[in-house]
């Protein structure tokens, strides 16, 4: 298969303008006749829908959740980046461009990141026209920070809570054309099959979630905004609900999936406490500015932590070993996420964790606070400790917090040309659901930057060029076969499920899926390892499907039977994941093959051979899966290896 | 409710007022002639019965909410909880204010019916042209019953609390309190809620004592 | 401690469908380890009905992390149960005592009608923000976000009152039955920004009009919402809310035909 990113060509800042002026366009009156489905109400979602809406498109949402506001884009906390440069600290569109594309330890495309920073400036204007209250100083500005490292101020924010804030503002457009009748929102309803006519697709299979029943709804073009797959680990800070359902059934009609083996894993979330534990719980990253990092030297020491023995207050600090200002002197305990995550597993791995599972590192205040104060740390992060002791009944006032890495984001996805289109025609998938413009590694603050990218900016326009040719056919009649064979599918596989009548649940499925993941292709990984990996996943999927017992009936409110489907395509997912693990013989960004690192241990890329994102082809759950590479031209930017040394 | 409510407090402050004259000490006669101008001034008459139309609606408005809520919950819970998060009076404003109903039927037949209609004595003062109503002598008779200034005093408790919560609630209703004049409101209204059910539990505390001779 | 553990008697209201009759059912769970958070208990009690053979209890849960709204639970007859400012899913088991029973019924409110078990169909809300809790303004056509300098004062009391996830436990909390608390927190963001100046009281109007048609009950300004709210949103967007419904009103009503009918 012949990958066609569609990336035009001119020199890299002129192109999305060119782009824009040339695009087809389609008539106001041609508009009215045209629909289209949105999966997913999330950031990329409910602001492609509302924009869409406003451009005059019929459009029909979808989410699992019982409110369009309630997508996971709601739990992002730190901010979205923006070149605005109102801080005249000299930023600008190339600065974010190039820092994001370095960022990806550059996996990803000059021409779509450039496209990114150019519009990030209007996303933080039109949410601010929507009455998104962004923190702002004294004069009435909008306030910034730098956040992730960067050296200029460049992430707006509303408190802790910009994700919540941003989804609202694009919830209240979204809410604006359902009044209007522009949009029709259908809540409880989970994509369960995607519906092709012509091999463009036209529709898709809905289950409503309350009553069982599935439904048919087609249209001209079809968006999935359906988020990441990061659950596929069963422990991230992924919602419970988070699924790649939608998204793997358009893998398996054909849709490629791109680079699904990177994964971003947050250094700073709480560890997991016991078996019992359903997900993990990021504390902001900004913690680090003041946090130091560190375990005990000896590994009786921590053991007789982890028993209770002793206390992290017993240890002097000759008993300490904090040990990312040791490895990376530069900058200590401020390296980016991927590094420190790595140097937490490392520690934990040769026996220095703390927690009773051995997972866990302490991030100690005790130092900040004799230099700054206890008000002064209240005042930074007095909301994040309370949370920290809310969840864990410890204050981190008065003893270390401890924490560890948790999956936090995944950059793959569904492969997507420039328009953003997969390799299905009338299929386009957007936000974290797509393999995305954050290359190996997303910088922080640039999740929130890019779904509402993709759905206020990029997607209104670029539909156009696939939709100006549909406005002579109406939207197939959900009469037609194919939806006939679509719901079929799904009625079957439902049935399938239920049938089995095992002895498992789908919930201990899925714990036992993230082990394997978490262990052979989570944070570092190696050839052997994956291999073995292939063969758990093999027969974790054959005891799924021979043991699995989903109580409760079909047409009904089954909340088990919808985590089976969401179980059974997460498995087959996990192996897809590790297969482009083992195939990518290199390190960089949130994916490191402990084969390839430099003398220091620190990841090594090879650009000479695996500089592309690789695109995987669908066949069939037990036959291998087929790679397809695009290549990865860079033009402006400079190839170099990260140091943080 | 607000507007009803604001309005049957202003009234309770003039009715306070004249009623204290009961303690007066002058054998009741201001309070005989303020019990007079009262009932012979138009303007007065005519706020009186505006303020048994306002009672009404407070009462017609206090059913129709009543409705309204158990209609908007159907069911009830059945846990309970070990600490309220609402007051006491706020989530009892329609026992209390039954209650209150319950006193004024008595208080009004008590009272009012009795000097209206009844055949409550009369007196001429020296310096008067015509027979006042002994009012006083209709009050005095009434508090030396002990179930009688009892079940007054009572009555006053309840207003308190009603009045605790009502007098604040008033303003919140009406879009008057903010973060800057809500605690003014509180203690305002809380002061309110105190002192207005004493003064007026004075009068018939005060005189029944004196009618047992203290 | 980290190895502790509580035996627990659960009063769980089931109810198989929205016209279905429902009751109470007691289970008992012999070991809730203190850390775990309620929903993971909830999580522990549907494995082991599943084990038995029976069908879980459905409940709404999404995040886990107290900031989608999805969570409901009206845990020992407080919304969101007995620690302030939290909702369920933050809320944990050392919170309760070893042998103690807890009761867990859905919210109740006429306007969230129960689907099954624990959970409530909450789309009211929408409904009511659909009716105006929204700026006019096309992708596209906005000013520089510094054009019009909003007041940090004003900026930091909009995002207070933006901060309502929309789980309705003020609605589950108060006597009434009442929306008022989610529908001011909306009206109030908009209303203190000037982005949100010109549609101000044909928002006011329309969504006041949109939470009563849908059989909220009255505001009795008991404060119960406020003291259930797990983002502690103040009863003082309601008072602002009233003010500005009383001068909608008194002006005549809003400053066009009105934002729902284009």
């Amino acid at each position: 298969m012949k990958l066609d990113s569609k990336i035009p060509s001119g020199p890299l800042a002129e192109r999305w303008k060119h782009y824009r002026s040339t695009v087809p366009l389609v008539s106001p009156a041609n508009k009215r006749k045209l629909e289209v489905i949105v999966v997913g109400t999330g950031l990329a979602g409910a602001s492609a829908a509302a924009s869409l809406a406003e451009l005059g498109y019929k459009v029909k949402t979808f989410c699992f959740q019982d409110s369009p506001r309630r997508a996971h884009s709601i739990a992002a906390q730190g901010g979205i980046n923006a070149a605005k440069n109102y801080q005249n600290d000299g930023d600008s569109v190339y600065r974010l461009f190039y820092e994001t594309i370095k960022g990806g330890d550059y996996r990803a495309r000059e021409a779509n990141v450039h496209r990114l920073a150019e519009v990030s400036a209007s996303i933080i204007d039109q949410c601010v026209a929507q009455g998104v209250p962004f923190a702002r100083d004294y004069g009435g500005m909008l306030d910034n920070r730098s956040f992730g490292g960067t050296q200029v101020s460049r992430t707006f924010y509303a408190r802790g809570q910009t994700g919540q804030q941003l989804l609202l503002g694009a919830y209240s457009a979204l809410n604006r054309q359902i009044s209007k009748n522009q949009v029709q929102s259908f809540t409880r309803h989970e994509m369960v099959e995607l519906v092709m006519v012509d091999g463009k697709a036209r529709g898709i299979i809905a289950k409503n979630l309350v009553t069982g029943e599935l439904e048919r709804h087609s249209a001209h073009a079809v968006v999935l905004a359906s988020g990441g797959y990061g659950n596929v680990f069963y422990l991230s800070t992924n919602a419970m609900g988070s699924n790649v359902t939608a998204a793997w059934k358009a893998h398996r009609h054909g849709a490629l999936f791109g680079n699904p083996c990177f994964t971003q894993i947050h250094p700073t979330c709480l560890p997991q406490a016991g078996e019992y534990q359903s997900k993990l719980t990021l504390m902001s990253e900004s913690l680090r500015n003041d946090g130091r990092v560190w375990v005990p030297s000896h590994a009786e020491d921590a053991q007789a932590i982890r028993e209770g023995r002793l206390k992290a207050s017993d240890l002097g600090e000759d008993r300490r070993d904090y040990y990312l200002e040791r490895k990376y002197p530069a900058f200590g305990n401020l390296v980016p996420r991927d590094v420190a995550s790595r140097a937490a597993k490392e520690v934990c791995d040769a026996g220095h964790g703390v927690a009773p599972t051995g997972l866990a590192v302490f991030l100690d205040f005790e130092d900040a606070i004799r230099r700054l104060g206890r008000s002064t740390i209240s005042a930074r992060y007095g909301n994040l400790f309370e949370m920290y002791e809310k969840i864990t009944g410890d204050n981190p006032y008065e003893t270390p917090m401890k924490i560890y890495p948790a999956v936090h984001y995944t950059m793959g996805g569904l492969w997507v040309d420039y328009e953003l289109m997969t390799t299905i025609p009338g299929l386009y998938a957007i936000g974290e659901a797509n393999f995305s413009d954050h290359g190996a590694n997303r910088l922080g603050a640039s999740a929130l930057m890019q779904g509402l990218a993709d759905g206020y900016f990029v997607l209104p326009y670029t539909m156009g060029a696939y939709l100006s040719n549909e406005i002579r056919h109406a939207a197939p009649s959900i009469d037609h076969p194919s939806f006939a064979q679509a719901e079929l599918r799904a009625l079957e596989l439902q049935n399938k499920l239920l049938a089995i009548q095992g002895k498992r649940s789908a919930e201990s499925f899925h714990r036992a899926l993230g082990k394997i993941m978490w262990e052979y292709c989570g944070m570092a990984r190696s050839a052997e390892g994956l291999r073995h990996a292939l063969g758990l996943l093999e027969s974790l999927h054959q005891e799924f499907w021979s043991d699995l017992l989903v109580p409760g009936a079909l047409n009904s409110y089954n909340p088990e039977l919808d985590k089976a489907h969401r179980v059974a395509d997460f498995i087959e997912l996990g192996r897809l994941m590790v297969w482009d693990a083992l195939t990518r013989e290199e390190s960089c960004g949130g994916h490191f093959r402990v084969e390839h690192q430099t003398p220091e241990g620190e990841a090594m890329r090879h650009d000479e051979n695996f500089a592309f994102v690789s695109a995987w082809e669908y066949h069939g759950p037990n036959a291998d899966p087929v790679m397809h590479s695009e290549a990865l031209n860079f033009e402006e930017v400079h190839l170099t290896q990260r140091s943080y040394k | 409710m607000a507007l009803t409510g604001l309005f049957l407090v202003l009234f309770l402050v003039v009715h306070l007022a004249g009623n204290l004259q009961l303690l007066a000490g002058d054998g009741g006669r201001s309070f005989n002639e303020y019990s007079h101008f009262m009932s012979h001034s138009l303007l007065i008459q005519t706020v009186s019965k505006l303020n048994f139309a306002f009672i009404i609606l407070h009462v017609i408005y206090s059913l129709w909410l009543t409705r309204q809520a158990s209609a908007a919950r159907p069911q009830g819970y059945e846990g309970k909880p070990a600490l309220q998060t609402a007051t006491w009076s706020s989530r009892n404003m329609g026992i209390l204010g039954t209650v209150i109903l319950l006193f004024l039927i008595v208080h009004l037949k008590g009272f009012w019916y009795e000097l209206k209609f009844g055949s409550a004595p009369s007196i001429t003062y020296p310096g008067s042209a015509e027979p006042l109503h002994d009012a006083y002598e209709v009050v005095k008779a009434a508090y030396s019953q002990s179930w009688y200034a009892g079940f007054y005093i009572l009555s006053m408790i309840f207003l308190g609390f009603h009045l605790h919560h009502g007098f604040q609630s008033a303003f919140h209703t009406l879009g008057l309190s903010n973060y800057r004049y809500k605690p003014l409101i509180r203690t305002v209204g809380t002061v309110f809620a105190v002192l207005v059910p004493l003064l007026f539990a004075l009068i018939p505390a005060v005189m029944h004592l004196q009618s047992l001779g203290y | 401690m980290e190895n502790q553990s509580l035996r627990l008697k659960l009063r769980v209201w089931r109810q198989a469908s929205a016209q279905a009759k429902g009751n109470f059912e007691t289970y008992e769970l012999a070991a809730v380890p203190v850390h775990a958070s309620f929903l993971e208990m909830m999580d522990l009690l549907n494995e082991q009905l599943i084990r038995e053979g029976k069908e879980p209890v459905a409940f709404d849960h999404d995040c886990r992390e107290g900031i989608c709204g999805m969570c409901s639970m009206y845990i020992n007859g407080r919304a969101h149960g007995p620690q302030r400012g939290t909702t369920t899913c933050q809320l944990h088991m050392r919170h309760f005592h070893d042998g103690e029973t807890i009761t867990v019924e859905p919210f109740r409110a006429a306007a969230f009608p129960i689907l099954k078990d624990l959970a409530v169909n909450r789309s009211a809300f929408d409904r009511i923000q659909q009716a105006g809790g929204f700026v006019t303004v096309n992708t596209g056509n906005a000013p520089d976000g510094n054009a019009v300098p909003i007041s940090k004062i004003d900026a930091d009391e909009a995002f207070m009152s933006a901060a309502c996830i929309g789980c309705g436990a003020c609605v589950a909390a108060c006597k009434n039955a009442s929306a008022m608390l989610f529908v001011s927190a909306k009206v109030s963001q908009y209303a203190l920004l000037p982005q949100g100046q010109p549609e101000h009281r044909d928002r006011v109007l329309s969504m006041v009009e949109a939470m009563d048609l849908e059989g909220f009950g009255h505001c009795t300004n008991t404060g119960a919402c406020e003291a259930e709210c797990p983002k502690g949103i103040s009863v003082e967007n309601i008072s602002r809310l009233n003010r500005s419904y009383l001068i909608a009103q008194l002006s005549g009503g809003g400053t066009s035909t009105g934002t729902n009918t284009e």
